[in-house]
């Protein structure tokens, strides 16, 4: 799966510190696979919570693709469920002030873009989500645009933007290429420090 | 040679190669596995046909959804697949796994450290984002997803970026009673709930140096909630005073040729930090979290706030930028407020709990259990609260028990259990009903994070334990 441009609505969800609990409750951490985990997305917020209609099931985000929030979106722990139900329930992409690292990585690692922005940003992409102007998003020249709005250039580490573009297989591609590296430092390590190589449960 | 900082010397020496997109590739030393976030790391990797690199660099244990009244009855049925898969997933990997009956099991960032699996100069990762407590021993450790999980065991190393690094100094001395909950808590309030993203912390300053490897736990353990992947403090003659008792640390010449290395891992004097911070703790008093993220946090002699502070935006720096911010955290404050039905301006004193959590792996070690039993001893817990104590592990709880603690808590009126998450994750059977109101030990005051329409107040296990004996949230300092 690869990624490089996109056009979509976004679902504004104007908060910050919105965590990966509140994601994807923890009691559904009990299931052993992802499929299917965009059922429990939000779970408590929108099936639990009183008669309101929560924004992403609003008719009219229906089929929207892009998710934009405040600070610190995805912050707390580090279930990769919560991208998996991201993506289940079909975003791809995530605005946001800032991320947890971790489920920024996570995004990387499910083919969701992350997009970090700046506060005067922010205020003009909710006002545009609200509005349900459609957002276009191109990885390639790392630029966001707004219908009838600014063109945002975004900051992506040439790491994470070759992955997304490529939908690049890592393991595969490094034990393909670095298995050789792997083996040499593995080799140094053993002399360096060989208390680290020793067969440790056979001590306890 | 230039100066480098602990963090930048941890990293330098896993480097396994570098790529032209600015990334290197780290290699892993050692992989904590437990049961919820592997299952799918090891079914893709069935999937491609292959297996791991370095089986016995892994440990492995159930600690989520174990039920700690009786972990060998295990009623949800979701669970039993759960702990079975990863039973079947070791014993198919060739990892190390300690059975639930094990007296070794226990939550992983309690029993990695007590093992001497966890150690100086080494990195470590998990599928668990509170791995940053491992950084006490000086060890590069934190956080991944099941996907990085499958690639750690596919070929033993991550592709990372490196990260920008902080220095929080502590100034002063830490005043009675207080603890390295209350630290952690003071730099959460400091920097903010993403004010550490980026960056690696390094914890110093002498309060850190006279900090037991327990504290230092803690401390490192809730840098995650400040925002931060890697806490990290230097490792010092406690920390090989910890390990030498440890069953997986070096032994004879190898402890000798350990030591000599780890005593180089301490940031070089010249060692330039990204961003300094420092933190006078000399007036420091016991935290509380009134509101829904870590960084809703107070002294217990004040009120809960009456508007957003300003502190924890030190990095903002235009005004009308502060105005934006200032306009989203006073919706989220207002949120917290509503959602944890808190008074703006009333004192965090005094609000009624009903249970009382001790336990997760931020507060579930034998010192923890100490400070709350000198708290309860000869007392009794408030007749409108349940109390648990949790042990985070197996050892913990043999400890604790030699040493008379279960007893001084169930006289007092405190439950005794089995060692596990328990209600820090409420993945088990231990949970809070909606509306309830907890004073938790543990690390996160999500909404619903101990059940849905819980809600949670942080502290440390001497102010969960004064809790318990009044019923509401009290200042230990007045009980002693
Ligand atoms: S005790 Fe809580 S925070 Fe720690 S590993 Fe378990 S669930 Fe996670």
């Amino acid at each position: 799966m690869s990624f490089s441009t996109l056009i979509s609505k976004a679902v504004p969800l104007a908060e910050d510190n919105v965590d990966t609990d509140a994601i994807y409750p923890g009691r559904f951490l009990l299931r052993i696979d992802k499929q299917g985990a965009g059922a429990c997305l939000f779970y408590d917020k929108r099936v639990g919570s009183n008669n309101t209609v929560h924004v992403i099931d609003h008719p009219t985000f229906k089929d929207a693709q892009i998710l934009l929030a405040g600070e610190n979106f995805g912050c707390g722990s580090s279930r990769e469920q919560a991208v998996w139900a991201l993506h289940d329930f079909g975003f791809r992409c995530i605005i946001a002030k800032s991320f947890g690292e971790i489920f920024y990585s996570n995004c990387i690692n499910n083919h969701i873009l992350p997009i970090v922005i700046v506060d005067n940003d922010y205020q003009v992409l909710m006002s545009a989500a609200e509005s349900l102007h459609s957002f276009h998003v191109d990885l390639n020249s790392k630029q966001l645009s707004v219908q009838g709005g600014p063109t945002i250039t975004f900051d992506i580490s040439q790491q994470h933007q070759n992955m997304l573009l490529k939908g690049l297989d890592e393991i595969g591609l490094q034990l393909k290429n670095d298995s050789a590296d792997i083996d040499s430092f593995e080799a140094a390590q053993k002399q360096s420090q060989p208390w680290l190589w020793q067969p440790i449960f056979e001590s306890i | 040679m230039t100066a480098k900082t602990l963090y930048e010397k941890l990293w330098d020496s896993h480097v396994v190669k570098q790529y032209n997109d600015n990334s290197c590739l780290l290699y892993i030393d050692r992989h904590l596995v437990q049961e919820v976030s592997s299952p799918v790391a090891f079914s893709s990797l069935r999937a491609r046909g292959i297996g791991l690199r370095q089986a016995q660099k892994c440990l492995a244990m159930v600690d989520h959804v174990l039920p700690t009244q009786n972990k060998q009855y295990i009623e949800d049925p979701e669970a039993r697949i759960q702990i079975q898969t990863l039973v079947d997933n070791t014993l198919e990997a060739g990892i190390t796994y300690f059975p639930v009956d094990d007296a070794r099991q226990g939550i992983v960032h309690v029993v990695g450290p007590e093992l001497g699996f966890t150690l100086p100069g080494t990195t470590l990762v998990c599928g668990d984002s509170h791995t940053a407590t491992h950084g006490a021993f000086g060890c590069l450790a934190f956080g991944i997803g099941a996907s990085e999980c499958e690639k750690v065991f596919a070929t033993q190393c991550l592709k990372q970026i490196q990260a920008k690094t902080m220095r929080i100094t502590f100034i002063g001395c830490l005043p009675v009673f207080c603890s390295a909950k209350d630290l952690a808590l003071s730099v959460i309030a400091k920097i903010g709930a993403a004010g550490g993203t980026g960056y690696a912390i390094e914890y110093a300053g002498d309060e850190i140096r006279a900090l037991s490897m327990e504290g230092r736990m803690t401390l490192c353990n809730m840098t995650i909630e400040a925002g931060a992947r890697v806490g990290l403090v230097a490792p010092d003659e406690k920390t090989y005073a910890y390990l030498a008792q440890s069953p997986l640390a070096p032994k004879h010449q190898n402890w000798q040729d350990a030591l000599c290395y780890w005593r180089q891992l301490c940031s070089d004097r010249e060692a330039h930090f990204d961003r300094e911070v420092s933190i006078d703790i000399s007036q420091l008093e016991p935290m509380v979290t009134w509101g829904t993220s870590p960084e809703h946090v107070v002294p217990i002699s004040a009120n809960v706030p009456t508007h957003v502070n300003t502190q924890a935006q030190s990095q903002t720096r235009n005004q009308a930028r502060n105005q934006v911010r200032n306009q989203a955290r006073e919706a989220s404050w207002q949120k917290a407020l509503t959602y944890m039905q808190v008074k703006s301006g009333a004192p965090i004193a005094g609000i009624k709990v009903d249970k009382v959590f001790i336990g997760s792996c931020t507060n579930s070690r034998i010192e923890d259990l100490r400070s709350a039993a000198a708290v309860v001893a000869g007392r009794q817990v408030a007749s409108n609260v349940i109390a648990i104590v949790v042990p985070g592990s197996g050892q913990v709880k043999l400890q604790a028990e030699k040493e008379g603690l279960d007893k001084v808590f169930t006289q007092a009126g405190l439950q005794w259990r089995s060692p596990g998450c328990s209600l820090c994750v409420a993945m088990n059977n231990d949970r809070l009903v909606p509306g309830e109101r907890c004073a938790s030990t543990s690390n996160r005051n999500f909404e619903g994070r101990q059940g849905v329409g819980g809600r949670t107040h942080l502290m440390s296990p001497a102010m969960a334990a004064a809790a318990a004996i009044t019923g509401e949230i009290t200042d230990v300092r007045k009980l002693l």
